[in-house]
């Protein structure tokens, strides 16, 4: 199962975890347990205007490399996933 | 020098003359205040000069009367736009800021801020009728720090922003956000903390330095349409901004990006192209406006100021066991700060078992900042350093030999959680170790009466960031290649590109000829910034190359009546597998295109997922300190970065040395000097104390090459780990001096002789 790296303003809809097992083959698939499990996830990670991607302003990272297939992006049964706000550089 | 075994490259690692070098000495290259086209007018803009007032009025008729107006545009031509998010690359901008910065509408949010606009027959015209424009304010109080934005009383800058706090949203609030990242138990961990260190730090904002002033030149058509000629590091991410605050669709919207004079993250977002475009519609003809210098302080967006408070925590050994900071960044009159970016870089050098990171994004009256170079990088990355010297005093231990020793490397889990592939960090320092410069002495000695010597280190971090990218080549018939692409050429990155398609090809560099087009003419390409464009549009091109050296194996087997898979290819030479005498050049091969099938051209597209971990740099400096009058002079600077490859070892010289002199005079001298009112004092490149040659020593450089796993050549970004480390470098070469830490930016004379005063007391 992946492992999710839960971002502090989420962690009160998993009961104050900063990490959770979760099982799913895309990212999709993988925010849709976690929104079985915790209500509200899919809410705070999936683009309202956009439902093929996690929000703008956020960036979701598979084992530490960007999910460039938005919530299609395949998740490997070890993976470690991340949800982190977009950077800016100059 | 080279740290880790790599491929002998042909082109990679030479230093060939850059292709558009004779264009740029000679003044061919064309800047946006060149632009000349038929019946052009010219813009001028009439800013707000209060930072915080409600516009009662505007009446334009006086101005709409002068011979020679066009048009006028105001607030009331560009309605606030919708409130969604537009994809700036790497910053997500939202468009109804956008909107209400890029012209005011119920209120001035800033000194400085667009009111109106005009259209004229020439500059004076323009300028006199901005004059006539009569605009009632009632002038509201102003905030411009965050202690002054975030106090219990402080006036409410936008009544309808809603603040986002760790996922709460909080109304009535001018803290448009504060996130957090917590790695473990930073509060058990300190408690347990053999020895701590801890300080609070303070910035100035500080602007980028580029020379060139923001321009646009727009031309609208009756088809509804628009181009704009602008000075952009990213026409695309141009062309949606554009496309958001105008409402146009942005096929409608062709962006034409010029040579640019320097950008430093300043030039990402847009300020003059949307006005321009609603001047032209409005006149009927083409229109130029380009800012003046004052406009430039105090309307664009410089690097943000600040408060960043911090605490360490190691063990007696010299481990560090927690890290806590608070980072407050006041981002000016809108929200979008670079708080992210400083909360990903803070703790990115050492290995924290624990940490955590409070960043907050504040609106202050003050023009929006904008990214400068490895954005809140530089002005994090500053107490942590600060707080590591600290730390290897109190253990009374080598600065580096601390760092080296906490050194975050393959496999290390940053606060925010990603853990880093193959890094150069500990390469990096342990090249500072090994340097000439560290090894040699300082000599105290030799400071004239009144003087006194210091070294400093310190080391910083920038993640780069890959994305989208398109390069297009087409292959002559005299064996050239025309390389197309979309990135503004900033630090010769034309070059860069080009001989990474030119190893592909085994030909020389100058025999790929580049050229950066408009968004009409090239695929999706993003930003000029974060690092990525010799690493991102670099592999762009590979991709592109590598598609000609297949065909072009076709072509071959054609020839020789055999299969593409019985053809090699070599250092620019086809080998027939079959008969290992007979060969073709690449030239030869290209010299019979036509008898083959014809012209050839490919498209290389990528989307990055990441940089590959970024880049390291570590830096060390020697000072004197004139004891009577604060001057400080730089005797000896050495920086050190991992490159990952070195495409153009010159340019990447040059990059390490830029970001040194701007970190040199961002801890020295360079600060926005603000009035009562908010109004920019040093508006000006006399007054904004910028270091020139005669203020730096020769900035010694040592590449280190630690390959990037994610790029094919193993390049990493370097356009922006260089001006992270040089403030507290500096810093802790003034404490290691005069025995007294400068927790504020800039250290300019003034704050010297005070501390030398406070601690002779």
């Amino acid at each position: 199962m992946a492992r999710v790296f839960l971002p502090v303003p989420l962690r009160a809809l998993a009961g104050g975890a900063s990490t959770a097992e979760a099982p799913g083959a895309t990212l999709g698939a993988l925010i849709a347990t976690l929104e079985e499990r915790y209500p509200g996830m899919a809410e705070a990670l999936v683009d309202p205007a956009d439902p093929g991607r996690v929000r703008l302003g956020m960036v979701a990272f598979v084992d530490s490399e960007q999910a460039d297939l938005g919530l299609l992006t395949p998740i490997g049964p070890d993976a470690e996933v991340h949800f982190l706000p977009h950077i800016a550089g100059g | 020098m080279t740290t880790v075994e790599k491929p002998h490259y042909k082109v990679l690692g030479t230093r060939p003359i850059r292709h558009d070098g004779l264009d740029k000495v000679l003044g061919r290259a064309v800047y946006g205040a060149d632009i000349k086209l038929a019946g052009l007018s010219i813009g001028a803009v009439l800013r707000s000069p209060h930072a915080h007032a409600r516009i009662q009025s505007i009446d334009a008729s006086a101005a709409l009367a002068l011979p020679g107006v066009y048009a006028v545009v105001t607030g009331a031509d560009m309605p606030i736009a919708d409130d969604e998010l537009i994809d700036m690359t790497e910053e997500i901008v939202n468009a109804r800021f956008a909107s209400m910065r890029i012209i005011a509408h119920e209120k001035a949010l800033f000194k400085g801020q667009p009111v109106a606009a005009v259209a004229a027959v020439d500059l004076n015209t323009a300028q006199e009728a901005c004059r006539r424009i009569k605009v009632d304010y009632e002038p509201l109080p102003a905030v411009f720090t965050v202690e002054e934005a975030m106090a219990a009383d402080a006036p409410i800058i936008h009544e309808h922003l809603v603040g986002t706090h760790v996922g709460e949203k909080v109304p009535h609030t001018n803290v448009a956000e504060h996130t957090q990242h917590v790695l473990g138990d930073p509060d058990a961990a300190m408690a347990k903390a053999e020895v701590t260190v801890e300080g609070e730090f303070r910035l100035a904002r500080v602007h980028q330095g580029y020379i060139e002033p923001q321009n646009a030149t727009a031309m609208w058509y009756r088809d509804g349409k628009a181009t704009v000629w602008t000075s952009t590091q990213g026409s695309f991410p141009a062309r949606n901004a554009i496309s958001s605050v105008l409402r146009m669709p942005v096929s409608a919207i062709k962006v034409v990006p010029l040579e640019i004079g320097g950008g430093f993250g300043g030039k990402i977002n847009i300020y003059l192209e949307p006005l321009a475009v609603l001047l032209s519609k409005k006149a009927g003809r083409p229109v130029k406006v380009v800012m003046d210098r004052r406009s430039v302080f105090e309307a664009t967006g410089p690097g943000p100021g600040g408060v960043v408070r911090m605490k360490l925590g190691a063990d007696k050994a010299g481990n560090l066991v927690a890290g806590t900071v608070d980072i407050r960044f006041a981002a000016g009159a809108f929200p979008g700060s670079s708080i992210s970016a400083a909360s990903t870089c803070v703790f990115a050098s050492y290995r924290f078992p624990t940490a955590r990171i409070d960043a907050y994004d504040v609106v202050t009256n003050l023009t929006k900042t904008a990214a400068y170079r490895a954005p809140g990088s530089p002005q994090a990355t500053f107490a942590t350093e600060s707080l590591m010297d600290e730390l290897a005093h109190k253990l009374g231990v080598d600065p580096v030999a601390l760092r080296l020793q906490n050194a975050s490397k393959e496999g290390d889990r940053r606060p925010d959680g990603i853990v880093f592939p193959r890094i150069g960090n500990v390469e990096v320092l342990e090249a500072v170790r090994d340097s000439d410069h560290y090894r040699t002495p300082l000599d105290r000695a030799g400071a004239a009466p009144g003087h006194k010597r210091g070294r400093g280190v310190a080391t910083g971090y920038w993640q780069g960031v890959g994305n989208k990218s398109t390069v297009t080549l087409a292959v002559n018939n005299d064996g050239t290649v025309a390389l197309i692409e979309g990135n503004t050429d900033i630090g010769g990155t034309r070059a860069s590109i080009a001989m990474q398609a030119a190893e592909v090809l085994g030909i020389p560099a100058l025999d790929v000829h580049p050229t950066v087009v408009d968004t009409d003419s090239v695929g999706y390409t993003d930003l000029t910034a974060g690092s990525r464009t010799t690493y991102a549009t670099g592999a762009a091109a590979v991709k592109a190359a590598e598609q000609v050296v297949a065909e072009l194996k076709r072509r071959a087997a054609i020839m020789w009546e055999v299969e593409a898979t019985d053809v090699d290819f070599a250092g620019g030479v086809f080998t027939n597998k079959k008969a290992k005498d007979t060969k073709l050049t690449f030239k030869q091969v290209c010299a019979r295109l036509d008898r083959t099938g014809g012209h050839v051209a490919t498209t290389g597209v990528v989307n990055l997922r990441g940089s590959g971990g970024g880049s390291f740099a570590t830096h060390v400096v020697d000072v004197d300190v004139d004891t009577e009058t604060g001057k400080v002079e730089v005797i000896r600077y050495t920086a050190a970065q991992d490159a990952g490859t070195a495409v153009h070892p010159s340019y990447v010289e040059g990059q390490m040395a830029g970001g040194a002199v701007q970190g040199i005079g961002w801890a020295l001298n360079e600060e926005y000097y603000l009035g009562p009112d908010g109004s920019v004092q040093n508006a000006s490149f006399l007054d904004y104390r910028m270091p020139t040659m005669l203020d730096t020593p020769n900035i010694e450089t040592l590449i280190v090459e630690v390959p990037n796993t994610m790029h094919p050549f193993g390049v990493r970004g370097i356009g922006e780990s260089g001006i992270v480390p040089p403030q507290p470098a500096i810093a802790n070469a003034m404490r290691a001096a005069l025995g007294i830490r400068f927790p504020e930016l800039p250290i300019k004379p003034g704050r010297i002789l005070e501390a030398l005063d406070a601690q002779g007391a």
